[in-house]
């Protein structure tokens, strides 16, 4: 029977397309939810610290490891491709344009979303499934305001610090391998790379960026582990769903902010 | 509520988080060479800026004396309307003469200023009156291409006598 093939395959298609509104719409709501009930988490900030401190300071060794050797492979690679047009000099702005405006943020954030975001939703999705969140509910605890927000506003704060400093253990990186291995001038390195760096247009723009990619690998890491089937399976796939999805959307976010940034400078 | 050491590697963390900002802020971008200073606003009439930018450094002797603030087309003088802001710490003569340069052979393009003797200032809202244009390649392989020409006619025209206006047009 063809006609019922045909049938089936519209149907399903009709159902993901509908199940994705849906959930998209549940996000939404999680996320105002988040939003709303987030005064907890500043009145008692010792919920937020605890926080930072689990996505923050574990993720920095990581991002200062592959910062330092982001900047380092940058400063080779630029160094090959502009002695051959004997402007070994640009090395500086070259590592420090690229670091700042985009390398920066967004590795950061993906070493971010799988470091920290999968741990945020595999916690909270295990709470789900060992109904620690229904049991804060039945103690009239809202989980949201003392398991999520706390943890949204902690991802938040890091992202941008993380961002920075794998920015600047980059530079250094470059000015490693540039300027300590290789031998280009230290001088013409630093002031060429102030020359074309501008502190309203680059740095700012790329703390701006790195905070909203915070936003996004945060709010979709907990509503991954608020949503995630309560078993052993279900938190798995959130799991794997959450470093997907975030490094989707941040690569995504990452073009849509550079249009609006950077063209035509 | 009690300090414990989650507190004190929280703080690390946001202390190390800024320093790398202040890091990015003044080492390696320009934030150390920005001066509050306040500036005025004067103009000059280009007619061709090449590749000049908004931000471009204006120099005047090498120094940095302001920037390049706004870059207009003026659809009544066809000419590039560049608007220019200087530091209030830099007092130039009304017949200092702007010219748009290039900074080494590749390099950005930049406004030099070369300061006359007229006894008044510039002030806010001046206009140079004398500007000179970018250089533009092909214009100058065309005048090198036709002064090249002209010789050769000159030379010419010893031989062999009307042949110099056909070379020249």
């Amino acid at each position: 029977m063809p006609h019922r093939k045909v049938g089936f395959g519209l149907r399903s298609i009709g159902a993901t397309v509908v199940n994705g509104v849906w959930r998209l719409g549940y996000a939404s709501r999680f996320f105002m939810m988040t939003l709303i009930s987030s005064g907890a988490s500043f009145r008692r900030i010792h919920l937020t610290i605890r926080e930072i401190y689990f996505t923050g300071v574990m993720s920095l060794i990581i991002i200062l490891v592959s910062g330092l050797f982001v900047g380092m492979v940058l400063g080779l690679q630029g160094y090959e491709t502009l002695q051959k047009y004997g402007s070994e000099s640009a090395l500086g702005s070259l590592v420090a344009l690229s670091l700042v405006r985009e390398l920066g943020p967004v590795l950061a954030a993906l070493l971010f979303a799988s470091r920290a975001g999968s741990a945020i939703t595999a916690e909270i999705g295990l709470m789900k499934a060992t109904e620690q969140l229904s049991a804060m509910e039945m103690m009239a605890v809202d989980p949201i305001s003392r398991v999520v927000a706390p943890r949204f506003w902690a991802g938040v704060i890091s992202m941008p610090l993380l961002a920075a400093m794998f920015s600047a253990i980059g530079v250094f990186g470059g000015y490693l391998v540039g300027v300590v291995f290789i031998g280009v001038d230290e001088g013409s390195f630093w002031s060429q790379m102030q020359a074309a760096v501008d502190f309203r247009q680059d740095i700012v723009n790329g703390v701006i960026k790195s905070v909203v990619f915070g936003i996004a690998v945060t709010a979709i890491a907990l509503f991954e582990g608020y949503d995630a089937p309560p078993t052993a399976e279900g938190v798995s796939h959130a799991t794997t769903r959450t470093v997907v999805t975030s490094a989707l959307v941040v690569l995504g976010l990452d073009f849509i902010l550079t249009v609006f940034m950077f063209r035509g400078v | 509520m009690e300090r414990t050491t989650l507190d004190m590697w929280v703080g690390a963390f946001v202390v190390g988080g800024l320093i790398a900002l202040l890091i990015l802020a003044f080492k390696v971008g320009n934030l150390s060479g920005y001066d509050g200073s306040e500036t005025y606003k004067v103009y000059g009439e280009f007619e061709n800026i090449g590749g000049l930018k908004i931000k471009a450094p204006v120099k005047s002797s090498g120094v940095v004396v302001g920037r390049v603030s706004d870059i207009q087309f003026d659809n009544k003088s066809f000419l590039a309307h560049v608007e220019i802001r200087l530091s209030k710490n830099y007092q130039f003569p009304k017949d200092t003469s702007a010219s748009i340069l290039t900074s080494g052979l590749l390099g950005e393009q930049y406004i030099g200023l070369e300061a006359g003797g007229d006894e008044k200032n510039l002030k806010n809202g001046d206009k140079f009156i004398l500007t000179q244009s970018a250089m533009v390649m092909e214009q100058l392989i065309g005048q090198f291409l036709f002064s090249k020409a002209n010789d050769e006619g000159g030379d010419k025209k010893t031989a062999q006598g009307g042949n110099k206006k056909a070379v020249v047009q």
